[in-house]
Protein backbone atom coordinates (compact mmCIF):
# COMPACT_ATOMS: atom_id res chain seq x y z
CA UNK A 1 0.00 0.00 0.00
CA UNK A 2 2.80 2.37 -0.84
CA UNK A 3 0.95 3.75 -3.84
CA UNK A 4 -0.28 7.26 -3.29
CA UNK A 5 -1.66 7.98 -6.75
CA UNK A 6 -4.47 5.47 -7.26
CA UNK A 7 -7.00 6.43 -4.61
CA UNK A 8 -7.06 10.09 -5.47
CA UNK A 9 -7.37 9.94 -9.27
CA UNK A 10 -10.39 11.38 -11.04
CA UNK A 11 -11.19 11.37 -14.74
CA UNK A 12 -10.03 14.68 -16.18
CA UNK A 13 -7.15 15.17 -13.73
CA UNK A 14 -3.92 16.43 -15.26
CA UNK A 15 -1.22 14.09 -13.96
CA UNK A 16 1.74 15.63 -15.82
CA UNK A 17 2.64 18.23 -18.40
CA UNK A 18 5.77 19.62 -19.96
CA UNK A 19 7.13 21.57 -22.91
CA UNK A 20 10.08 20.16 -24.82
CA UNK A 21 12.13 22.34 -27.12
CA UNK A 22 13.38 20.42 -30.17
CA UNK A 23 16.28 21.54 -32.29
CA UNK A 24 17.99 19.98 -35.31
CA UNK A 25 20.49 18.56 -32.84
CA UNK A 26 17.62 16.70 -31.12
CA UNK A 27 16.71 15.08 -34.43
CA UNK A 28 20.28 14.02 -35.19
CA UNK A 29 20.60 12.65 -31.66
CA UNK A 30 17.40 10.61 -32.06
CA UNK A 31 18.50 9.39 -35.50
CA UNK A 32 21.69 8.04 -33.95
CA UNK A 33 20.01 6.55 -30.90
CA UNK A 34 17.19 4.88 -32.83
CA UNK A 35 18.96 4.00 -36.07
CA UNK A 36 16.35 5.86 -38.14
CA UNK A 37 18.51 7.82 -40.58
CA UNK A 38 15.78 8.88 -43.00
CA UNK A 39 17.24 12.15 -44.37
CA UNK A 40 13.89 13.99 -44.18
CA UNK A 41 14.75 14.34 -40.48
CA UNK A 42 17.96 16.32 -41.00
CA UNK A 43 18.31 17.49 -44.63
CA UNK A 44 16.36 20.49 -45.91
CA UNK A 45 17.10 19.66 -49.54
CA UNK A 46 15.71 16.12 -49.27
CA UNK A 47 12.65 17.32 -47.32
CA UNK A 48 11.94 19.91 -50.03
CA UNK A 49 12.46 17.36 -52.81
CA UNK A 50 9.73 15.09 -51.45
CA UNK A 51 7.35 18.01 -50.96
CA UNK A 52 7.53 18.44 -47.19
CA UNK A 53 7.15 21.86 -45.53
CA UNK A 54 10.57 21.39 -43.91
CA UNK A 55 12.72 18.99 -41.91
CA UNK A 56 10.40 16.94 -39.67
CA UNK A 57 10.82 15.37 -36.26
CA UNK A 58 10.59 11.56 -36.30
CA UNK A 59 7.06 10.48 -35.33
CA UNK A 60 8.65 8.01 -32.93
CA UNK A 61 10.65 10.81 -31.30
CA UNK A 62 7.45 12.75 -30.62
CA UNK A 63 5.76 9.57 -29.34
CA UNK A 64 8.75 8.77 -27.14
CA UNK A 65 8.90 12.27 -25.65
CA UNK A 66 5.14 12.24 -25.05
CA UNK A 67 5.06 9.09 -22.89
CA UNK A 68 8.10 10.10 -20.86
CA UNK A 69 6.14 13.09 -19.61
CA UNK A 70 4.24 10.80 -17.24
CA UNK A 71 7.23 8.73 -16.06
CA UNK A 72 8.14 10.78 -12.94
CA UNK A 73 4.47 10.61 -11.88
CA UNK A 74 4.19 6.92 -12.72
CA UNK A 75 7.48 6.01 -11.07
CA UNK A 76 7.99 2.70 -12.88
CA UNK A 77 7.88 1.94 -16.63
CA UNK A 78 6.68 -1.54 -15.62
CA UNK A 79 3.25 -0.10 -14.86
CA UNK A 80 2.66 0.59 -18.55
CA UNK A 81 0.49 -2.09 -20.14
CA UNK A 82 -0.15 -0.51 -23.51
CA UNK A 83 0.80 2.62 -25.43
CA UNK A 84 -0.42 3.72 -28.83
CA UNK A 85 -0.58 6.78 -31.05
CA UNK A 86 -1.51 7.89 -34.54
CA UNK A 87 0.80 10.18 -36.46
CA UNK A 88 -1.53 12.84 -37.75
CA UNK A 89 0.42 16.08 -38.31
CA UNK A 90 4.11 16.81 -38.99
CA UNK A 91 6.36 18.62 -36.52
CA UNK A 92 8.49 20.98 -38.61
CA UNK A 93 11.76 21.75 -36.83
CA UNK A 94 13.15 25.07 -38.02
CA UNK A 95 16.95 25.22 -38.33
CA UNK A 96 17.09 28.48 -36.34
CA UNK A 97 14.08 28.43 -34.05
CA UNK A 98 13.54 24.71 -33.48
CA UNK A 99 10.07 23.62 -32.37
CA UNK A 100 8.22 23.46 -29.06
CA UNK A 101 6.18 20.38 -28.23
CA UNK A 102 3.58 20.88 -25.50
CA UNK A 103 2.44 17.70 -23.79
CA UNK A 104 -0.48 17.39 -21.38
CA UNK A 105 -1.36 14.07 -19.73
CA UNK A 106 -4.90 13.64 -18.38
CA UNK A 107 -6.78 10.77 -16.85
CA UNK A 108 -9.09 9.61 -19.66
CA UNK A 109 -10.74 6.64 -17.99
CA UNK A 110 -10.48 4.62 -14.79
CA UNK A 111 -11.06 0.91 -14.51
CA UNK A 112 -10.51 -1.20 -11.39
CA UNK A 113 -6.73 -1.17 -11.39
CA UNK A 114 -6.04 0.32 -14.82
CA UNK A 115 -6.04 3.99 -15.74
CA UNK A 116 -6.11 5.27 -19.28
CA UNK A 117 -3.94 8.34 -19.58
CA UNK A 118 -4.69 10.48 -22.62
CA UNK A 119 -1.80 12.53 -23.94
CA UNK A 120 -2.28 15.62 -26.03
CA UNK A 121 0.78 16.70 -27.96
CA UNK A 122 0.65 20.04 -29.70
CA UNK A 123 3.05 21.97 -31.88
CA UNK A 124 2.18 25.53 -32.92
CA UNK A 125 -1.26 25.08 -31.29
CA UNK A 126 -2.06 22.05 -33.47
CA UNK A 127 -2.36 18.47 -32.21
CA UNK A 128 0.30 16.36 -33.93
CA UNK A 129 -0.54 12.93 -32.50
CA UNK A 130 -3.98 11.34 -32.47
CA UNK A 131 -5.54 8.94 -29.98
CA UNK A 132 -2.40 8.97 -27.86
CA UNK A 133 -3.29 6.71 -24.97
CA UNK A 134 -1.28 4.96 -22.27
CA UNK A 135 -2.87 2.24 -20.20
CA UNK A 136 -1.18 2.01 -16.81
CA UNK A 137 -1.54 -0.35 -13.88
CA UNK A 138 -2.34 1.32 -10.58
CA UNK A 139 -1.62 0.08 -7.11
CA UNK A 140 1.17 -2.19 -5.88
CA UNK B 1 4.13 -3.50 -58.07
CA UNK B 2 1.45 -3.20 -55.40
CA UNK B 3 1.62 -4.67 -51.92
CA UNK B 4 1.59 -8.47 -52.07
CA UNK B 5 -1.47 -9.81 -50.20
CA UNK B 6 0.31 -13.15 -49.62
CA UNK B 7 2.45 -11.44 -46.95
CA UNK B 8 -0.38 -12.06 -44.49
CA UNK B 9 0.32 -15.35 -42.79
CA UNK B 10 3.82 -15.71 -44.23
CA UNK B 11 6.32 -17.22 -41.76
CA UNK B 12 9.42 -15.12 -41.08
CA UNK B 13 12.46 -16.35 -39.16
CA UNK B 14 13.15 -14.72 -35.77
CA UNK B 15 15.58 -11.80 -35.91
CA UNK B 16 19.17 -12.22 -34.73
CA UNK B 17 19.41 -11.72 -30.94
CA UNK B 18 19.69 -8.04 -29.92
CA UNK B 19 21.67 -7.51 -26.72
CA UNK B 20 20.43 -4.41 -24.89
CA UNK B 21 23.40 -2.41 -23.59
CA UNK B 22 23.29 -0.06 -20.61
CA UNK B 23 24.89 2.78 -22.53
CA UNK B 24 22.46 2.24 -25.43
CA UNK B 25 19.54 2.61 -23.02
CA UNK B 26 21.09 5.80 -21.63
CA UNK B 27 21.71 7.13 -25.14
CA UNK B 28 18.11 6.41 -26.17
CA UNK B 29 16.73 7.88 -22.94
CA UNK B 30 18.64 11.10 -23.53
CA UNK B 31 17.33 11.25 -27.12
CA UNK B 32 13.68 11.09 -25.98
CA UNK B 33 14.20 13.54 -23.09
CA UNK B 34 13.64 10.72 -20.59
CA UNK B 35 15.14 12.14 -17.43
CA UNK B 36 13.63 9.76 -14.88
CA UNK B 37 16.53 8.03 -13.07
CA UNK B 38 15.26 4.47 -13.75
CA UNK B 39 16.54 4.93 -17.34
CA UNK B 40 20.08 5.97 -16.44
CA UNK B 41 20.91 5.01 -12.85
CA UNK B 42 21.30 1.25 -12.17
CA UNK B 43 20.68 1.83 -8.45
CA UNK B 44 17.37 3.58 -9.14
CA UNK B 45 16.39 0.70 -11.44
CA UNK B 46 17.37 -1.91 -8.83
CA UNK B 47 15.28 -0.10 -6.23
CA UNK B 48 12.30 -0.80 -8.52
CA UNK B 49 13.25 -4.47 -8.77
CA UNK B 50 15.05 -4.47 -12.14
CA UNK B 51 18.47 -5.96 -12.83
CA UNK B 52 19.72 -2.85 -14.65
CA UNK B 53 18.55 0.40 -16.25
CA UNK B 54 15.03 0.35 -17.71
CA UNK B 55 14.56 1.33 -21.35
CA UNK B 56 11.98 4.01 -22.21
CA UNK B 57 8.74 2.48 -23.54
CA UNK B 58 9.36 3.32 -27.19
CA UNK B 59 12.82 1.67 -27.19
CA UNK B 60 10.98 -1.46 -28.41
CA UNK B 61 10.89 0.25 -31.82
CA UNK B 62 14.64 -0.27 -32.15
CA UNK B 63 14.07 -4.03 -31.99
CA UNK B 64 10.92 -3.90 -34.10
CA UNK B 65 12.88 -2.09 -36.77
CA UNK B 66 14.85 -5.29 -37.39
CA UNK B 67 11.60 -6.92 -38.48
CA UNK B 68 10.69 -4.00 -40.72
CA UNK B 69 14.08 -4.47 -42.42
CA UNK B 70 13.11 -8.12 -42.97
CA UNK B 71 9.86 -7.00 -44.54
CA UNK B 72 11.55 -4.50 -46.85
CA UNK B 73 14.06 -7.19 -47.88
CA UNK B 74 11.31 -9.55 -49.12
CA UNK B 75 11.79 -9.40 -52.90
CA UNK B 76 8.07 -9.79 -53.65
CA UNK B 77 6.64 -7.53 -50.89
CA UNK B 78 5.74 -4.62 -53.15
CA UNK B 79 6.74 -2.31 -50.29
CA UNK B 80 9.28 0.40 -51.01
CA UNK B 81 10.65 2.51 -48.16
CA UNK B 82 10.34 5.79 -50.07
CA UNK B 83 6.58 5.24 -50.47
CA UNK B 84 6.04 4.21 -46.85
CA UNK B 85 4.50 6.45 -44.20
CA UNK B 86 4.27 5.42 -40.54
CA UNK B 87 0.59 6.00 -39.73
CA UNK B 88 0.14 4.43 -36.32
CA UNK B 89 2.17 2.67 -33.62
CA UNK B 90 1.18 0.55 -30.65
CA UNK B 91 2.98 -1.41 -27.93
CA UNK B 92 1.58 -4.11 -25.64
CA UNK B 93 3.90 -4.77 -22.71
CA UNK B 94 4.36 -7.77 -20.49
CA UNK B 95 7.35 -6.03 -18.90
CA UNK B 96 9.73 -3.20 -19.80
CA UNK B 97 12.98 -3.84 -21.68
CA UNK B 98 15.98 -3.79 -19.32
CA UNK B 99 19.72 -3.54 -20.07
CA UNK B 100 21.16 -7.04 -20.35
CA UNK B 101 18.10 -8.43 -22.15
CA UNK B 102 18.82 -10.48 -25.24
CA UNK B 103 15.80 -10.02 -27.46
CA UNK B 104 14.49 -11.67 -30.60
CA UNK B 105 11.52 -10.45 -32.62
CA UNK B 106 9.11 -12.43 -34.76
CA UNK B 107 7.45 -10.62 -37.62
CA UNK B 108 3.86 -11.17 -38.65
CA UNK B 109 1.84 -9.25 -41.18
CA UNK B 110 -1.63 -9.32 -39.70
CA UNK B 111 -3.60 -7.17 -42.12
CA UNK B 112 -3.37 -5.59 -45.55
CA UNK B 113 -6.20 -3.47 -46.85
CA UNK B 114 -6.50 -1.21 -49.87
CA UNK B 115 -6.16 2.49 -49.16
CA UNK B 116 -6.49 4.86 -52.09
CA UNK B 117 -4.00 3.71 -54.73
CA UNK B 118 -1.92 1.98 -52.08
CA UNK B 119 -2.45 -0.14 -48.99
CA UNK B 120 -2.50 -0.05 -45.20
CA UNK B 121 -0.22 -2.76 -43.86
CA UNK B 122 -0.28 -3.87 -40.21
CA UNK B 123 3.07 -5.28 -39.17
CA UNK B 124 3.50 -6.89 -35.78
CA UNK B 125 6.71 -7.83 -33.96
CA UNK B 126 6.44 -10.13 -30.94
CA UNK B 127 9.56 -9.53 -28.85
CA UNK B 128 10.81 -12.24 -26.48
CA UNK B 129 13.76 -12.53 -24.12
CA UNK B 130 16.41 -15.29 -24.06
CA UNK B 131 14.13 -17.56 -22.02
CA UNK B 132 11.40 -17.29 -24.65
CA UNK B 133 9.20 -15.17 -22.38
CA UNK B 134 7.14 -12.42 -23.98
CA UNK B 135 8.39 -8.87 -23.32
CA UNK B 136 6.47 -6.60 -25.68
CA UNK B 137 4.57 -6.75 -28.94
CA UNK B 138 5.08 -3.76 -31.22
CA UNK B 139 2.55 -3.06 -33.96
CA UNK B 140 3.01 -0.61 -36.80
CA UNK B 141 0.42 0.50 -39.30
CA UNK B 142 2.21 1.50 -42.48
CA UNK B 143 0.62 3.42 -45.30
CA UNK B 144 2.16 2.27 -48.55
CA UNK B 145 1.58 4.74 -51.36
CA UNK B 146 0.66 3.61 -54.86
CA UNK B 147 3.25 3.51 -57.61
CA UNK B 148 4.02 6.95 -59.02
CA UNK B 149 3.21 6.79 -62.74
Amino acid sequence: MTDSTAPTLTVGDIVAERTVHLTRESLVRYAGASGDFNPIHYRDDVAAEVGLPGVLAHGMLTMGIAVETIMPWLGDAGRIVEYGARFTRPVVVDAQDGADLVIVAKVGALDEDIARIDLTVTFADTAVLGKTQVRVRLGG
Amino acid sequence: MSVNPDLVGRAFPPTAPYLVGREKVREFARAVFATDPQHSDPEAARALGYADVVAPPTFAMVVQDLTLQQLLAEPDSGIALERTVHAEQRFHYTRPIVAGDELVARLRITNIRPFGKGAMVTSEAAIEDATGAHVVTATSVLLIGGEVA
